[in-house]
Parts: C-alpha cells; structure tokens; sequence
C-alpha cells in the first residue's frame, strides 16, 4: 500500500460566476520516503491540491469527488476534526509565506513548543526538549530559541517553518514553493536541508513548485499541472530528459541550461485558459502547435507511455 | 594565474575614457544611508549606524551593450540601478553618462537626461496606475515633457510604442485598464512607456522576476531586440545568473556593496574565479538532472550591510579565506582581457 493514493480527485470553487474546476481530476500516488514535485505555473491547481489533501480549503472550495488515501484512511471522507488530528501528526505543511507567519511577539521556540503541546498532549519542558533537538536538526543554534522572529534572517525564519512541520515527527511533509522568497543560496541550504531530512527521518515528500528547474535536485518524480489536471507524470529524468508531452517540453525549455548552450529560452504563446468557460477537448489546445481535430473534440487521458511514464496527449501519448 | 595582468581600475577607466562610445561609465561609486538606532541611541550616541549599500564600485556599459548586475538581496544591485538615474543620492564617486557627470546637471539639463536614460521596475502589477487607461499610461511620458501637439499623435504615438513593445494590434489596448492584462501584458506596458522617448540607456530592475516562467522569454528577447534595432544600452539587475548569461554581454557579481568580478558573460558562468561566483554557478538550478554535481552551498546568509566585515568582506562565508583575507581588502585586478576579480588567491 502506498503512503498516499490520491485517486480522480476533483476540487470545485464556486464562484459568483459559476463553478472553477480548480483540480479536476488528479491521481498519483506517493510512497513512504518518495519526493513527488506538483510543478506547474500560476492557477494550474498545484496548491489546490495540497489544500485538498490537508482539508485547508478556504470556504469557497469543496472537494467534489475522488479519493485521498493516506495509509488507507480516505482524509477526503472523516471529519474535520479527525483531520485537526492528522494534520502536524501525519501529515504537515510549510506554506511560501512561511517565514511571514511566525507570530512576532512571540518566542519562535515557544511557538513550536505550542505545536508540541496541543497534538502530542506533552508538558513545557518535553516540549522545549523536543524544540532544542528540531533546531540542531534545522541547523539553527538552539540557544536562538529564545529570540523572537525580527532576530531571525529570512532563511533562518524558513528553517523555524521547517522544524515546526517536522514537531510531530509527521510521515509527510508538503512544501508550496518554500524557497520561493529566498535568494539563490539560502534556496540551495533550505533544499539540501529538506533532502537530508527526508533521508534521515524516511519522510515523504510533496514539493510544490513554479519552478521546474529547482525539483533536479529534491524530487524522485515529478507531475507537471495544466489546468487542474495532470498531464505529464514520470520520473524527474522522465520529466526533464524523456518529456513526451507538447506543454512539458516549453516549459523545460523555458529555463536556461547554464551548462549547455546559450540559446534564448522559449516560451509558450497565449495564456492559461479562464477555468470559469474552460476550451473543450484538451485544455491546452489552443497553445498547443501540434493540435490537431481530435484535440477539439475530445479530452485525452493519461496514459502509461512507457514504465511509471504517463502522458495525456493524443498527438504523442502514443496512440496516433 | 600565470599571466596576471596587476592593473589598477582606475588606470583601466582612464582607458576606457578615451573610449566615447561609452554610454554610462561609473568611478568609485558610493552610495551610503544614514540608519536610524532609535530616538535615544541617535541622540546621545557619536557613532552613526551608516549602510554602505554600494560602496566603490567601477564599472562601464558601452552603446549598444547589455550588463548585468547580479547578486542576492541586499548586495546593493538595485541601488546602483538607481543611482545612476539619480533617484537615490550618491555619496561619492562619479557617474558619466555620454562623457558627462549626472550629478552636475542643472534643471534644463537633467529633463534632457531623464527622456534619454530610463526605468523598468521589477512589478507590472505595482507599477501602473489602476485608475489610468493604457494610453494615458503609455503617453505620460510624452506629456509630462510637452512633447505631443494633438490627440492624434498621442494615440498615434502611443500605437506605435505598444506595437515596438509586441502588443499588437495596438489599438486594441489603448483603452483597457491595467487590471484587464495579465501579468506579461503589463509589464510590456511598461516597457513601451520606456521606449517611448526613445531613451539610449534603460536600467532594467528585475522585469520578469515577477512573471510565469512561460513569459519570461518574450521579456527578454524584446530587450534584446531593442539593443540589436536602436542600440540600446542596458543595466540588467538580477537575481538569476542563468538569465544575466543568457542575455547579457557582460556580468558584473556583486556582494555586499562591491563588484567582486566582472567579465564576458560566457567566461563568467564557465569559467569564473572568485569564490562567491564559483558557489553561485555551482548552485544555479538547472532544468536537467546531474548526477552527482559538486554544488558548493554557503554556511549562513549576506551580513547586514551597516556592519562589514574587515578585509575582504566575502570571507567569513568563503571556503579557501586565509589569514590575509581578514585583514587586507583587495581590489579588483585584471586577470584576462576584460576580466577583472577582487581575490587575494586570483
């Protein structure tokens, strides 16, 4: 059994307007110790997703269908408050603002310790202990645990998210875009830290992304999100390397290759479809330069092109 | 290094003076902030808690030439943007643009500087007026200077500069509001009321930091295309080495307040020398997966710039500093031909 099954999963807001299918329709699974990044560019439903499998969904959003199994418990289907349990215990999340939403007139060691207290029922000083070791763990010198969070860098604010969303020793762990803020180099210490934890710890891991150069070095796969759908899926070789599908290959080709050649980048003309009055067929169809009938008509599905390598094209999903 | 060529900067710029078809030529350039330490620390206290956002730097962008600036937050690439428009406030050094120092123009003169040298800001979401359509936008530089007679040749004007910007056909956005565009739609907005005095230097903070990976490219190649049609020259300030390679001519990596090498695009993501450079290229996300890439990751985060360190101020996060290096700040000396480092081991 996998760690998490994620099956037709379909999240709907509904709008003034009428209804957004903000992820219709999404299925991976992840297994213990894996890294799966959700990469994809702005409203294609990458943290959507996430919300739906954490049940974070603002009030608007609702899931409208599919499973999510987390070791064989469908989180989609029990109560809210079984999920308030789940949730820091099993499943945790740091979010892209992370570092803004420590609060400030608080200790950022009392803050975790918080954490500790309310899911695992310890006292204060269990509590701290556990502080003391997560900051040796995040690579923060633990007699910080007292400052409050204007004394932290950003990078080191970051790092406090972290051991906050490891607190409770969680089997998952969802990052949505948690180096997104940071420079270049404390991006480089915040992934080689989340790597090292994940090996050391056997955690599994969502990475969520806009950016599909920086998953090379933290993920074991990879999903690349269009529309609220997956339509590619493989391994991150697969994805980088052996990508199939007409909207993955621009977007690989929209990053510079600083160790191949100096080519001008391309990019992908148009824009995302309005999800409110979707396009019919394959939603990517009107960017796409290989459409062709079929893709007006009908909607294709993921299909397994090669070992644990699925695509959702007509024109290259091997079929035509 | 075999070949080191020990050459003072300042000499190097003396050179490069005889050169006219420099655009922007900058000496020594400093630009410090006075900080405040609170009411009391301010008052009673001798000692001014000042940020040497940029402190010294050399450097030229020829007609027609592309450099980036690169470095990460704070590393003071977006003051120096702004200095050389003067929109911040030079402490010391010289800036020339087109042989001839900003900071000595009068009012007449500095209106003229202002049409020729220009601003593209980092967010097309913050930078357009909501309340404004896009042809009053695109035209306010022209009006502010008195430059159009008629309505007429304002749309015509503005037509123009949308289409130049690749918003084609231009009628059709004259009217929108900024909030009717996406995000690549706008910030091409901002790039036409850039051009559309037709300026010969543009300091480009950041424009497609903001933007969806897929759009990026239009950015750029706009901006190349500007350079190659009208010899444009540009300060192209990044965050994002692989970007500043892809388009510029030159890079200038910048830390805490100083250039700390400065070469040829291609030599500086291959083959740079410094230190900081190397760690920069080395960890550069790269949308392929290498196995077994030898990334050298820095310990901590850039110091605050009101209080750097003595020496060389990269070395309490450099791998290979030495005793020297703490002590001794060295200067950039010219290593190749146009390739100029700040590093004792260089």
């Amino acid at each position: 059994m996998s760690l998490l099954e994620v099956r037709d999963l379909k999240t709907y807001f509904h709008a003034k307007e009428g209804i957004v299918k903000a992820v219709d329709g999404v299925t991976f699974t992840l297994e213990e110790g894996e890294a799966i990044a959700l990469v994809g560019e702005s409203g294609c439903g990458k943290t959507t997703t996430a919300l739906s499998i954490t049940k974070l969904l603002p009030k608007e959003g609702h899931i409208a269908g599919g499973d999510v199994l987390f070791n064989g418990v469908d989180l989609a289907k029990i109560s809210h408050e079984k999920m308030r349990r789940t949730r820091w215990n099993d499943i945790s999340i740091v979010f892209q603002g992370a570092m803004n939403s420590l609060n400030p007139v608080m200790k950022v060691g009392d803050q975790i310790a918080e954490v500790i207290m309310l899911h695992k029922g310890s006292n204060y000083k269990e509590a701290m202990q556990k502080v003391k070791k997560l900051f040796e763990l995040v690579e923060i010198n633990s007699e910080r645990m007292n400052q409050y969070p204007h004394e932290f860098s950003g990078g080191m604010k970051q790092r406090a998210m972290i051991a906050m969303a490891l607190a409770c020793d969680p089997k998952l762990i969802i990052g949505d875009e948690p180096t997104t803020a940071l420079d270049v180099m404390v991006q480089a210490q915040i992934l080689n830290l989340l790597e090292k934890l994940r090996k050391e710890m056997n955690m599994s891991m969502i990475l969520i992304t806009h950016d599909l150069s920086v998953m090379g070095e933290t993920c074991d796969k990879a999903a690349i999100m269009y529309a609220g759908k997956i339509v590619e899926l493989g391994s991150v070789e697969d994805i980088l390397e052996k990508h199939v599908h007409p909207y993955t290959e621009k977007l690989v080709h929209s990053y510079p290759d600083i160790y191949g050649n100096r080519e001008m980048i391309s990019s992908i003309p148009g824009s995302p479809p309005n999800l409110l009055n979707p396009p019919t067929g394959c939603l990517f169809h009107p960017r796409c330069e290989f459409a062709i009938d079929e893709c007006k008509l009908t909607e294709p599905v993921l299909r397994e092109i090669s070992s644990n390598h699925f695509v959702a094209c007509h024109v290259r999903g091997g079929l035509i | 290094m075999t070949n080191v060529i020990e050459a003072n900067v300042v000499s190097n710029v003396i050179k490069m003076k005889e050169n006219t078809s420099n655009v922007i030529e900058v000496k020594d350039l400093k630009v410090h902030f006075e900080g405040s330490q609170g009411f009391l620390k301010d008052f009673f206290s001798k000692e001014k808690n000042t940020v040497r956002a940029v402190d010294g730097i050399d450097f030229v962008i020829k007609k027609g030439e592309i450099v980036s600036l690169v470095g990460e937050s704070g590393c003071g690439k977006t003051t120096t943007g702004k200095a050389l428009l003067r929109l911040v406030h030079q402490s010391d050094g010289e800036i020339l643009f087109k042989g001839e120092p900003i900071l000595k123009k009068d009012r007449r003169e500095m209106k003229l500087f202002r049409q020729k040298a220009q601003m593209i800001f980092q967010d097309p979401y913050q930078s357009l007026n909501p309340r404004n359509v896009i042809i009053d936008i695109v035209a306010e530089p022209l009006t502010v200077n008195g430059l159009i007679s008629s309505e007429q040749e304002k749309k015509e004007r503005v037509i123009e500069a949308l289409e130049n910007a690749g918003l084609k056909p231009g009628e059709r956005f004259l009217y929108k509001y900024p909030h009717e565009l996406s995000g690549g739609q706008r910030q091409r907005i901002v790039i036409a009321s850039a051009l559309i005095l037709n300026p010969e230097f543009i300091v480009a903070d950041e424009p497609v930091s903001m933007l969806d990976a897929s759009i990026r490219a239009d950015i750029l190649k706009l901006m190349v295309e500007q350079r190659d049609e009208k010899g444009i020259s540009y300060l192209f300030i990044t965050h994002d080495l692989s970007l500043a390679w892809l388009i510029s001519d030159r890079i200038a990596i910048m830390y805490l307040g100083k250039i700390v090498e400065v070469g040829d695009a291609e030599l500086i993501a291959g083959s740079c020398l410094h230190p900081y450079s190397k760690a920069l290229v080395s960890v550069m996300p790269v949308p392929r997966k290498i196995k077994n890439r030898e990334r050298t990751i820095l310990q901590g985060e850039t110091p605050n710039p009101s209080r750097i360190p003595t020496g060389c101020r990269f070395h309490p996060r450099c791998p290979v500093a030495f005793d020297r290096c703490k002590t001794e700040e060295p200067a950039l000396k010219e290593v190749g031909v146009g390739h100029f480092v700040a590093c004792h081991l260089v």
